[in-house]
């Protein structure tokens, strides 16, 4: 049985070959808040997220999403999760053989019986919560990089989710575009209230955008609490990250 | 597959370990495959891969034919004349394009043309990260990249092997004709005569199993690429020599199976 968190991980444990990256992380992610996840290079923020859609599954441990247990799932049973939980990659993972308009609308080709005119609407829709109107005839490869990372956005918001995941968000980007991306998920979150899981490096998108935030080390949550606690945290590793950034 | 190798302690002796994983990797895949084909097909992704797998190698498949047929016909004229076998060069030229030279010749030109090509494409689609947005999205990447290259394989090489035959027949046509003076008509009616349908069967046969053997490899060293553009180099790679081994060796056992039917 779960707890109350919209998503939980407990004593996650993952290795890829000698390397252990998760060594029994706990988290615990409530539905409706902005939970950012900081940490160094390699220290497996990305392995985590990726566990909370089933995109890596565990050696030991369990997700729990919504109450269902994901870790051990079928890939087959997981696409009714993935559905609910939807990810934004960080190097956007937009298929570059569609323009934007399809790579939007493709999880609503796949998923739905919409009529094309209803998916066109939702497409418009989606890129427009981004500020991508009239976008949708371009290519992957005919954008910047803050455009192309507002696309990924709209395309993981098209099917409506509860929850989604952001991989290094702002990674890459100048400091306007960085800024752009942090108001637009904190908008997002106000806007359509999803719960939201954000994995960065980058402290100061992470204080703009977080309700609470965990700190991951060595495999490890070192910390988990709000920002004005992560802040005043007397805990030397946190401490360390904090002035080294 | 890793517990097989600790299983039969392979563990520790890398070069067996590596193979097993391999196999273990290639075995799943397939069996992923044969989980998909219960699920819709999408006939228009079979299509476009018909046309870039099939129409798109036509060019490459029939001028190799062509002129394997011409080097057969040459060669067993310069020998089959110092036996008095002349009249022979077309039976047995048609016999060896048909069981041998077309299949092989035609499987390791897709092999390398169209196997490095999936290879490349999807393992670009791993390191960018796309395969994991597919899933993500709740979309299968077996069943939308893999198993419309595996079915559009399975049905393009053999209607390339039958063109491939074909020419490579007319290509002996040409040199019998003309460098060996054999007359046309009796080049065409000893081969008519001659050739009975397990000859087309054994070779067509053949292909179905290189298909798949192309299909499955390529695909797999593509969702398994790691560590960038280089990556994809050497998966690339991995792809054409891999394939190629096992058309090879293959054909071997498959012979003597078709043998004995």
């Amino acid at each position: 049985m779960s707890g109350n968190g919209f998503i939980e991980c407990r004593n996650l444990r993952k290795s890829f070959g000698a390397k252990a990256v998760l060594q029994g992380v706990n988290l615990t992610v409530q539905r409706g808040e902005t939970m950012v996840i900081l940490g160094g290079s390699g220290s497996g923020k990305t392995v985590l997220l990726k566990h909370m859609n089933g995109l890596v599954g565990p050696e030991s441990g369990e997700v729990f999403l919504d109450g269902l247990e994901i870790s051990r799932m079928e890939e087959d049973a997981l696409t009714e999760v993935r559905k609910k939980v939807a990810m934004v990659f960080q190097g956007c993972a937009l298929f570059d053989s569609m323009t934007i308009g399809e790579n939007i609308a493709y999880p609503l080709d796949e998923h739905t019986l919409l009529s094309p005119e209803v998916i066109r609407d939702r497409v418009r829709e989606a890129l427009a919560l981004v500020g991508l109107e009239g976008c949708a005839d371009l290519y992957p490869a005919e954008m910047s990089g803050g455009m192309k990372k507002r696309a990924a956005l709209a395309r993981a918001l098209v099917l409506r989710p509860e929850a989604l995941l952001y991989d290094e968000p702002t990674t890459g980007l100048d400091p306007l575009m960085t800024h752009r991306i942090n108001r637009l998920i904190r908008d997002l979150q106000k806007k359509l209230t999803v719960t939201s899981v954000v994995v960065t490096h980058d402290l100061q998108s992470a204080f703009v955008i977080a309700d609470r935030v965990a700190f991951l080390q060595k495999g490890q949550i070192r910390f988990v609490g709000t920002r004005e606690e992560f802040q005043t945290s007397k805990d030397l590793a946190v401490h360390e990250f904090i002035s080294d950034a | 597959m890793r517990a097989i190798s600790e299983k039969w302690s392979l563990r520790g002796f890398y070069p067996l370990e590596r193979v097993s994983d391999y196999l273990g990797g290639l075995g799943l895949l397939s069996y992923g495959v044969a989980r998909c084909l219960r699920k819709r097909w999408e006939g228009g992704l079979i299509l476009e891969q018909m046309e870039r797998i099939g129409v798109r190698s036509l060019s490459i498949v029939l001028l190799t034919a062509l002129f394997t047929g011409m080097v057969l016909a040459l060669q067993m004229g310069n020998y089959l004349t110092r036996f008095g076998a002349k009249p022979y060069a077309g039976r047995i030229l048609a016999l060896s394009m048909l069981r041998e030279m077309g299949p092989v010749l035609t499987a390791l030109m897709i092999g390398g043309r169209v196997g490095a090509g999936i290879t490349a494409e999807i393992g670009s689609m791993k390191v960018t990260e796309q395969i994991d947005a597919m899933r993500s999205l709740g979309i299968n990447p077996i069943q939308k990249l893999v198993l419309p290259r595996l079915l559009a394989l399975l049905i393009m090489l053999p209607l390339l092997t039958v063109l491939a035959d074909l020419v490579g027949i007319l290509g002996g046509l040409v040199i019998t004709t003309f460098e060996l003076d054999i007359p046309a008509d009796f080049y065409l009616n000893s081969i008519i005569q001659f050739i009975r349908f397990q000859d087309l069967f054994s070779g067509l046969g053949k292909t179905f199993f290189f298909a798949f053997f192309i299909a499955i490899i390529a695909c797999y060293n593509g969702l398994e690429v790691s560590g960038g553009a280089d990556g994809v180099g050497r998966a690339t790679t991995q792809t054409v020599v891999t394939t190629s081994i096992t058309i090879l060796v293959s054909d071997f056992f498959l012979t003597k199976l078709f043998l004995q039917l």
